[in-house]
């Protein structure tokens, strides 16, 4: 930035008490010329092309059609499916959570001065982090076997990356005041880790876990597109059969859930924070 | 002293029978839980497996990884980038309009409530379906990948927005209409520079997320690194997966980077 301001230089205001001030040209210019770069970029690449759009627009809303009204005569089929979901979410959630505790108490600056180890945490939690939930998924069928245990792995080690994350950049912000006392009263840093750190990141570290455990629940009837149980499974058959009214189903009931569990964590949340 | 301070803990609220309800219902729901395991799955050459495909991870193959004709690493990267980066914008300007008309400190309730259901019915549909219905529309490829890409992130994307735009300062508005500006100027001076950062970091945000999942759209034929990926997956060619991944991770790892800087300079201004 120190170069864009050499090419396009400042523009100098003199105060009536004879202060210069520097008014630095905005960087909007640059931003744009930037975008407008990428756009073109990517609609060379990926052969974007509007007149297709608008004149096949309407083959999209077919298949949406033929899914309304939803075959509710599946119904019945469903539940299992559904619970196997829910099951693997919450699962997942809940171990991957608790297990990034400790990694994320490694990973704050505030609590551990050793850089290494820090950097090391970090670098940890982001790789894991990058790698696909699907690719995951796929790993634990070839190690699990097909099914629900499949799933929870590979959402309880997303739910750790992303949760970990979130978790050490909270316990940076904490008040250390009290962590201090307890360390120079002799306590050792684990002690003083659970009885002055966690109180204060507790609460968000809650509403955060609820808040992933709701995408997990979206994210898991994905999962089942590679084998790992739960609705992704009945939804990758179904439309491999083209029982579109079916698909609508399956997806109507995902929309109620996901609905219920959205409400019920957000009224959660409220309470939490 | 000593004395006051035992009164007033001996006077805390007491909320034990909530905190054991809460504790009791959360065991409960982790026992239930607890069914999805299921070992019969695993067989006892699981841990061999893992080994195998860790090992074929750690020796990526090189020839695929800087080979640079359109099979290889880096075009696939580059068109990954493509459909997350032009999919961001799409899904962003779309969901501007759909923001407004959902946050309802500004649009009836009724209206927001609506919207608000829509965007939830987005959101709920899978990545792959969406992958479906569009290469109906435009054939299998990059195409009906970056469709995807923008309404799936419509979903996401346009909740933030709704949240930016309902903790908008109506004060600055107030004041702006006190010293006599026109409808015109109120967006200009009062409402663009509250949103603008919020909005672009938002983008950003997805940006990253999009870069992230492209891997789904492989499923489906719809482009990018993922067919790939699960290809080589599915037929065992583990140093393939290895070098695609390699080559995804790394990449994440860089835009992360830079994205995190640009949303750290937004948000201070």
């Amino acid at each position: 930035m120190k170069l864009y301001d050499k090419i396009f230089p400042p523009r100098v205001i003199e105060l009536p008490n004879g202060k210069q001030i520097f008014k630095y040209r905005s960087r909007a210019p640059l931003a744009v010329l930037v975008l407008l770069f990428l756009t073109v970029l990517s609609v060379k690449v990926t052969g974007f092309n509007m007149n297709v759009l608008v004149r096949r627009i309407g083959e999209f809303f077919v298949i949406l059609r033929e899914m309304f009204p939803p075959n509710w005569s599946y119904l019945s089929q469903i539940w299992q499916p559904l619970f196997d979901t829910i099951k693997m979410s919450l699962l997942g959630s809940v171990i991957g959570s608790v297990l990034v505790i400790p990694f994320s108490m490694l990973a704050s600056t505030n609590i551990i001065h050793n850089r290494i180890v820090v950097s090391a945490m970090r670098l940890i939690l982001s790789i894991i982090r990058t790698l696909p939930t699907l690719v995951t998924a796929l790993i634990a069928t070839y190690v699990f076997g097909l099914g629900t245990l499949a799933g929870t792995t590979a959402i309880a080690i997303f739910t750790f990356a992303y949760i970990g994350k979130i978790l050490y950049e909270e316990i940076e912000t904490v008040d250390m005041g009290s962590f201090e006392a307890m360390e120079a009263m002799g306590a050792t840093k684990t002690r003083a880790f659970v009885s002055s750190i966690i109180p204060q990141v507790l609460p968000s570290y809650l509403s955060n876990c609820l808040f992933c455990f709701e995408g997990n629940v979206r994210y898991a009837s994905i999962l089942g597109y590679v084998g790992a149980g739960g609705l992704g499974l009945i939804l990758n058959e179904k439309i491999g059969w083209r029982e579109y009214s079916s698909v609508g189903m399956i997806l109507v009931v995902l929309f109620v859930t996901v609905f219920i569990i959205e409400t019920i964590s957000r009224a959660a949340r409220k309470r939490l924070v | 002293m000593n004395k006051r301070i035992e009164e007033a803990y001996a006077k805390r609220p007491k909320r034990w029978i909530y905190e054991l309800v809460i504790v009791l219902i959360t065991a409960a729901l982790l026992v239930w839980s607890g069914s999805a395991v299921e070992t019969s799955g695993t067989t006892q050459n699981g841990a061999k497996i893992a080994l195998n495909i860790l090992a074929g991870i750690f020796h990526p193959d090189t020839d695929l990884l800087f080979n640079l004709t359109t099979q290889g690493v880096p075009y696939l990267l580059l068109e990954t980038i493509c459909i997350a980066f032009l999919g961001t914008v799409v899904g962003a300007v779309i969901s501007v309009p759909l923001a407004f008309l959902s946050a309802s400190n500004l649009t009836p309730a009724q209206v927001a409530f609506l919207g608000r259901i829509i965007i939830m019915a987005v959101r709920t549909v899978p990545a792959f379906v969406y992958g479906l219905m569009f290469i109906r529309v435009t054939g299998p490829g990059a195409f009906a990948g970056l469709l995807t890409m923008s309404l799936c992130s419509v979903g996401m994307v346009s909740k933030m927005y709704i949240e930016a735009i309902e903790d908008l300062d109506t004060k600055i508005l107030e004041s702006l209409d006190a010293a006599g500006c026109s409808s015109w100027q109120k967006i200009r001076y009062g409402i663009v520079p509250q949103l603008m950062p919020n909005f672009a970091s938002t983008a950003i945000y997805r940006f990253d997320i999009n870069l992230r999942d492209a891997t789904v759209l492989g499923l489906v034929g719809a482009g990018g690194i993922g067919a790939p990926l699960i290809f080589a997956m599915n037929s065992y060619r583990w140093n393939e997966a290895g070098s695609i991944l390699a080559g995804l991770i790394v990449l994440v790892l860089i835009v992360e980077w830079i994205s995190t800087k640009i949303r750290v300079k937004l948000a201070r201004g």
